[in-house]
């Protein structure tokens, strides 16, 4: 301590004197800093971890002086990194996934998807649209079922199967095993395309729609097969079990690729950089719950559809889901997505 | 890194970055390089964990070929493997889409790959980096490579069409940052996040204490004097690029600078002691400079008026 002492009363030069008076507070905040960046934080000593912010807002006036005062590039050139570390480490992503997880459950993702109603809207009609193309194709030239429905070999859903044969397809399959390995597939295969429905909409959206047009023309398809057969109702029955979950999640991955689509095309008075990026972490919001919605969809397909073996327990299910989701979404006001912000006060 | 001070170095990938107190920050942005580097470290990585995962799950299931079999049977076993199935379906998910986020919503803002490389992530906008932006950017990462990727695996070489879309999305995707001045990606526009590079400078001595207290011992009859004339010659530029010669420990140079600045200024006493000459130089000239600049009067080099 003396020799610091000594050291500033010879230097000649008052920025050498205002860099020895002041380089303990630097050295500690670089201590702090090179502990936190190798992921020590439990090495840091209590009286550290709260005087973080502190000494950070200490060393950036530290640093604003010196551009004033000092011609001592060193001096400077470190101030100017060791600010930088130090902003990396107090604006690094402070909450703990378990924190934001309830943030984002208590209201934040509820409010994110009323954000984009808009787009919700949209990509609504485009997949009813979708549906009833597939179903119109379909019913023009039967020849289109199999360019729309993936073959699978061994499928009994073919145009010209018999109402015995499509009725066993949806009925009876209470028995089968391996349910819970082919609900992780589906799971993981949705969580996909949902992802991609969402992240296409950087083109624009308009990628985001079309697959969504084709998803639902599948779908259509599969209903003029069953409608053939007189199966419409129990087939939609068994569609509904994980369907209203399902297919409201791939809507509102649309959506939010269609939101950050029309950010770019449209971006308003904000600069499109700007509008982009607000609309990307809003969808960002919207598509975790997307996958929190298909892991719904792909426990509710693997086990309670083949639990279920009847029409009205199957619409009971769906249609009780659906009006959760809804509730949940547009309903619900929780917090209105304060929470997943936290850490600045309101 | 040199030792180069920050200020002098300027290249093309530097940035100034406002905090939210208001202070200006210089930044570089990552070369494209580093992340590519970056990335395929991350990849060896991700694929090196999903083969371990593989292999350790396979070895508790006893084998491939008695897997298979097991899974279709109804035995207490064959639940068993089941579960070990629906594990590794879970696993490859998240490896796939979760290491990213894992990494990069940690306190230090980067992944394993990122890290070696000495780059990390950071708010656009010198905000916080928030778990939305992380998460954004990720998901974008499955469309930028992971999807091409599959697609170019799956068309194969024979269909000729599918090849060449799934070529030129890839394309696409991977030489967006060439088209930008940021080197962004696409999930960085997104996100609005972008990628810096890390930076590490240490605290070097102060010039004018340290040694001048060394020199006061070793050598304290030899005192040098430069009068207002003899300083106002030079300017900032010029200091720095003095202290860069001092601070580093070629002779040669300083030899040099010395014959320079002795010829300029009119004075040959500093014979055989050019060191001490030039930083009684140096000192008296940031003294008089900093003080210029407390009254608001800065000479940025040899060309310029104080004013």
């Amino acid at each position: 301590m003396t020799a610091t002492l000594d050291a500033i009363e010879s230097a000649a030069l008052r920025s050498d004197r205002f860099r020895l008076e002041r380089e303990a507070d630097w050295k500690r905040l670089e201590a702090i800093v090179t502990r936190m960046e190798k992921g020590r934080i439990r090495g840091i000593s209590d009286e550290d971890l709260p005087a973080l912010p502190g000494l950070y807002r200490t060393v950036a006036s530290s640093l604003s002086i010196a551009r004033e005062t000092s011609l001592d590039a060193a001096t400077l050139a470190y101030l100017e990194a060791l600010v930088q570390r130090a902003w990396f480490v107090v604006y690094g992503p402070r909450t703990s996934l378990w924190e934001w997880f309830r943030g984002f459950l208590g209201g934040g993702w509820s409010a994110a998807v009323r954000a984009i109603w808009v787009d919700i809207l949209i990509a609504f009609a485009v997949m009813v649209a979708g549906t009833a193309v597939g179903w119109l194709l379909v019913s023009h030239d039967p020849e289109w079922y199999f360019a729309l429905v993936p073959k699978q070999f061994g499928d009994a859903r073919v145009p010209g199967a018999s109402a015995e044969a499509l009725k066993a397809t949806i009925f009876g399959n209470s028995g089968q095993n391996g349910m819970s390995v082919f609900a992780a597939q589906l799971f993981s295969n949705n969580a996909q395309v949902s992802i991609l429905a969402f992240a296409l909409g950087f083109a624009f959206g308009v990628p985001s729609l079309l697959l969504l047009v084709h998803n639902m023309a599948v779908l259509g398809a599969m209903l003029w097969l069953y409608n053939g057969a007189g199966l419409t109702t129990d087939f939609a029955g068994w569609i509904a079990v994980h369907g209203t979950t399902e297919i409201f999640a791939i809507l509102l991955a649309g959506a939010a690729g269609l939101h950050i689509g029309r950010s770019l095309a449209f971006p308003g008075r904000r600069p499109v950089l700007q509008a982009t990026a607000q609309a990307g972490r809003r969808a960002a919001l919207v598509m975790a719950g997307v996958v929190l919605m298909l892991v719904v969809a792909a426990l509710l397909e693997g086990f309670a559809r083949q639990l279920v073996d009847e029409t009205a327990g199957r619409f009971a299910i769906g249609g009780s889901m659906l009006l959760i989701w809804l509730g949940y979404f547009f309903a619900f006001r929780g917090n209105d997505g304060h929470a997943a912000s936290r850490d600045t006060p309101r | 890194m040199t030792a180069m001070p920050t200020r002098l170095r300027r290249s093309s990938r530097d940035r100034v970055l406002v905090t939210p107190e208001g202070i200006a920050l210089p930044v570089t942005v990552a070369s494209r390089g580093a992340r590519a580097g970056a990335l395929m470290l991350d990849l060896v990585f991700i694929f090196l964990l999903i083969l371990g995962s593989t292999m350790a799950l396979f070895s508790i299931a006893g084998g491939a070929s008695a897997f298979m079999r097991e899974v279709e049977s109804d035995t207490a076993a064959g639940h068993v493997l089941q579960f070990i199935f629906i594990v590794w379906i879970v696993i490859l998910f998240l490896f796939r889409n979760a290491y990213f986020l894992f990494f990069e919503l940690g306190p230090r803002g980067a992944t394993p790959g990122k890290r070696l490389a000495g780059i990390r992530i950071a708010a656009r906008d010198g905000g916080r980096l928030s778990a939305e932006m992380v998460i954004a950017r990720n998901l974008l990462r499955d469309v930028e490579l992971f999807l091409p990727l599959v697609f170019l695996a799956s068309a194969g070489v024979e269909s000729g069409a599918a090849w060449l879309a799934a070529t030129g999305w890839f394309l696409i995707f991977m030489l967006f940052p060439m088209f930008n001045r940021d080197g962004l990606r696409a999930g960085d526009i997104i996100a609005g996040s972008w990628v810096l590079e890390r930076p590490r400078q240490k605290l070097e001595a102060a010039m004018s204490v340290a040694r001048g207290a060394q020199t006061a011992v070793a050598a304290p009859h030899r005192k040098y004097h430069f009068d207002d004339a003899e300083l106002a010659v030079y300017g900032e530029y010029e200091l720095q690029a003095l202290e860069r010669v001092l601070r580093g420990k070629r002779d040669q140079s300083i030899e040099s600078v010395y014959q320079t600045i002795a010829a300029k200024i009119g004075r040959n006493d500093g014979w055989n002691d050019e060191r001490r000459f030039l930083e009684a130089y140096y000192t008296q000239l940031r003294a008089r400079l900093e003080a210029g600049m407390r009254m608001g009067r800065r000479k940025a080099d040899k060309f310029s008026d104080e004013g």
